[in-house]
């Protein structure tokens, strides 16, 4: 184990796989050094692995999706970085139309193993075109998987199974988690979290919430706001893969607490969390104590004005809340 | 009478002002986000002042613009007040978006400016489609497009200027070519460094400048903007300029060598300005001191308004997601 950031544990997947398979490479704008990356994800990976396999970009979204499909299709490995979430919309057409249903569109011929990571999310006063949390989109697109870390040993763990996956895989960073630190395994370059897992991030008996990226922070500490003021016991889960997403761990603990909240920082209206609430409901309703609570940003653009921002994406507040308000409502 | 430089001192003392008030509007914004009182990000447009002011010069209030991340120059330029702009970026309610928008955004239709863009190239097809809507209204306006080296490259550039060509549009494509995308030299970008090379590839003339001669810019677009107001389609003008900052403030700007931005230092537009009216008009160091006291108590009362101004009432989060409904009116009003 070794104690770093989320940034710093991307870059350790990336060198290690890097390492690992000479097929393996890079591609996006300003990923090469000196910038490595607007975010520094890819900082000195071009001075040790050359600047033919970590290689920056034209301004040239769909290109570059496009070179990384291309790329896949006969041989490669490459992680695309595209710099913002919001700027995959450049790229749609390659993403969606093509990267996704390569395979199935060829009868089964071709395999697309290339990963998309891109970052953003709210929070920053980034304003509407630098601040969308688009994983609904994407979820919705057979053919290909959806992945958001929330902590270091996941960035890495995470990204490494995206990478060796035969899929494309959108692998989305939440910009507010790359500095926060926690424990990376180390010890095996093979140690690698399997997609489309959830993680059991705090036990409880009385509630499941139902979260991924940065706001499983937000949901801890609800949680623990919840226990202290009004004894209530929140399990967390940690979805990490949006799709193919852990239904059985889910379904698991909703039939044990009997209600749920699921939360995201993402649009509401559309969003995931109705994807998973109406799972609950059609596979475990005889369980439900009380109504599944959504959280969601409201339906408004990520406004500018970091007072307005904070009204229009929700965070530990709008969570408790749920987790309350639900509570309050069970038939006990 | 005519000037001897064919150039009225008069008028170019008051372009000179503009260009005096967009570097000190850019330094006053970078001072305070330095200090930590404008939110979000901050793109400085500093070493630019030419391109914007030369580019508008003969624009009326009725033609439009697009701009950029890069745009407090451009929008200053094209006559938004310091006050509106400042208090946007401040995240107030009296800011030109209310609040919502923020530097990388900044909008004011009234003032023709349809908008700064947070997405590379992403005003470009829109400046090809407010010249569509020009050329099927009637009438002489003209759109100019603003946009980095960086954007020649996007899909969004080909796809809107070979439109605009095509259809024969009223616009002016202004690539402001300051030799960098982020850390990205544009060399390593493209190999076309000739725009007259790309403009031929669609059909249109094309003319490079130096843009930190103001003279140079505001003579490529007056051939321009008659071309478009004579219905002669649209010109791409390559505009060859420096930052003297990072890509945005706080950018500490390791792939460029302190020799190259001296360099540039050294070519500043607003050096080469105050130079021409000291040669050719009756321009003094008190002309000078008038216009850089005005100047900055333009900038100071701005700041103090966009401070002092309230913020965004809490119900406007939620207000004009959509217009209210069918008012069978044009967009503008
Ligand atoms: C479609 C898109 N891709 C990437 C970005 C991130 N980005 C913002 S500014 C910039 C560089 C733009 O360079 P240029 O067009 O030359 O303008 P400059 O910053 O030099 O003024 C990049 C890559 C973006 N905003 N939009
Ligand atoms: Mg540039």
């Amino acid at each position: 184990m070794s104690d770093m950031t989320f940034r710093d544990a991307l870059r350790l997947a990336l060198a290690e796989e890097l390492e690992r398979d000479p097929t393996v490479m890079v591609l996006g704008e300003d990923v090469a050094d000196p910038l490595g990356g607007s975010y520094r994800v890819t900082l000195g990976l071009s001075t040790r692995f050359g600047a033919q396999r970590i290689r920056n970009t034209p301004i040239s979204e769909t290109a570059i999706v496009g070179a990384g499909i291309g790329a896949a299709l006969v041989g490669l490995r490459p992680v695309v970085e595209v710099m913002y979430m919001d700027f995959l919309e450049l790229a749609m057409d390659q993403v969606v139309s093509q990267a996704a249903k390569a395979r199935y569109m060829s009868g089964g011929q071709v395999r697309v193993p290339m990963v998309v990571r891109c970052q953003g999310g709210p929070g920053r006063a980034a304003a509407a075109q630098h601040s969308q949390l688009l994983e609904a989109w994407f979820a919705h697109v057979p053919g290909l998987k959806v992945v958001v870390p929330s902590t270091p040993a996941d960035a890495r763990g995470l990204l490494k199974s995206a990478i060796r996956d035969d899929n494309p895989v959108i692998f989305f960073e939440s910009n507010l988690l790359y500095n926060v630190r926690g424990d990376v395994p180390q010890d095996d370059a093979d140690t690698v979290t399997p997609l489309g897992t959830a993680r059991l991030v705090r036990e409880g008996t009385d509630i499941t919430v139902v979260t991924w990226g940065a706001m499983v922070h937000d949901a801890i500490a609800a949680a623990e706001q919840a226990h202290a003021r009004w004894g209530v016991s929140a399990e967390v889960l940690d979805l990490r893969t949006i799709s193919p997403w852990d239904r059985e761990a889910v379904l698991a603990s909703f039939r044990k607490t009997g209600s749920a909240v699921v939360a995201h920082q993402a649009v509401r209206q559309g969003g995931v969390g109705a994807e998973i609430a109406a799972t609950l409901y059609e596979e475990a309703l005889d369980y439900a104590d009380a109504e599944i609570a959504r959280v969601g940003a409201a339906f408004a653009p990520t406004p500018f004005s970091p007072e307005l921002e904070r009204i229009v994406v929700p965070g530990v507040d709008q969570i408790l809340d749920a987790i309350v308000t639900t509570q309050a409502r069970r038939g006990g | 009478m005519m000037h001897p430089t064919g150039r009225d001192p008069a008028w170019v003392a008051t372009l000179y002002e503009r260009m005096v008030l967009i570097r000190a509007f850019e330094e006053a914004a970078a001072r305070l986000y330095e200090k930590g009182e404008l939110p979000g990000f901050l793109h400085s447009s500093v070493g630019q002042e030419a391109v914007a002011v030369g580019a508008t010069a003969l624009l009326h209030s009725t033609d439009y613009i697009t701009s950029t991340h890069r745009g407090h120059g451009h929008v200053l330029a094209k006559g938004v007040p310091p006050r509106a702009m400042f208090a946007e970026l401040f995240g107030r309610e009296t800011g030109t978006n209310r609040g919502k928008g923020g530097s990388m955004h900044v909008m004011d239709v009234a003032a023709g400016v349809l908008g700064a863009n947070g997405i590379v190239g992403g005003g470009i097809p829109i400046a090809a489609g407010a010249a569509l809507g020009i050329q099927m209204l009637g009438g002489e306006r003209v759109v100019v497009a603003f946009f980095g080296d960086g954007a020649l490259n996007t899909g969004a550039f080909h796809e809107a200027v070979n439109l605009a060509s095509v259809w024969q549009l009223p616009a002016i494509f202004v690539c402001e070519h300051n030799g960098y995308a982020e850390s990205t030299p544009s060399s390593a970008a493209s190999r076309v460094d000739d725009i007259a090379v790309r403009a031929a590839a669609y059909g249109l003339p094309g003319f490079a400048v130096d843009g930190n001669d103001l003279f140079a810019v505001l003579d490529a677009v007056e051939r321009a903007i008659s071309r478009a107001r004579q219905g002669e389609g649209p010109t791409l003008v390559q505009c060859a300029t420096y930052r003297w900052y990072g890509h945005y403030i706080g950018d500490p700007g390791a792939y460029r060598s302190d020799e190259e931005v001296a360099a540039w230092r050294d070519r500043d537009p607003i050096v080469r300005v105050s130079a021409w009216l000291t040669e050719h008009a009756t321009w003094d160091a008190e002309d000078e001191a008038v216009v850089r006291e005005r100047v900055e108590r333009k900038i100071g009362e701005a700041i103090d308004f966009g401070r002092a101004s309230p913020r965004p009432a809490p119900e406007s989060a939620l207000a004009d997601v959509y217009a209210a409904g069918a008012s069978n009116e044009g967009a503008r009003s």
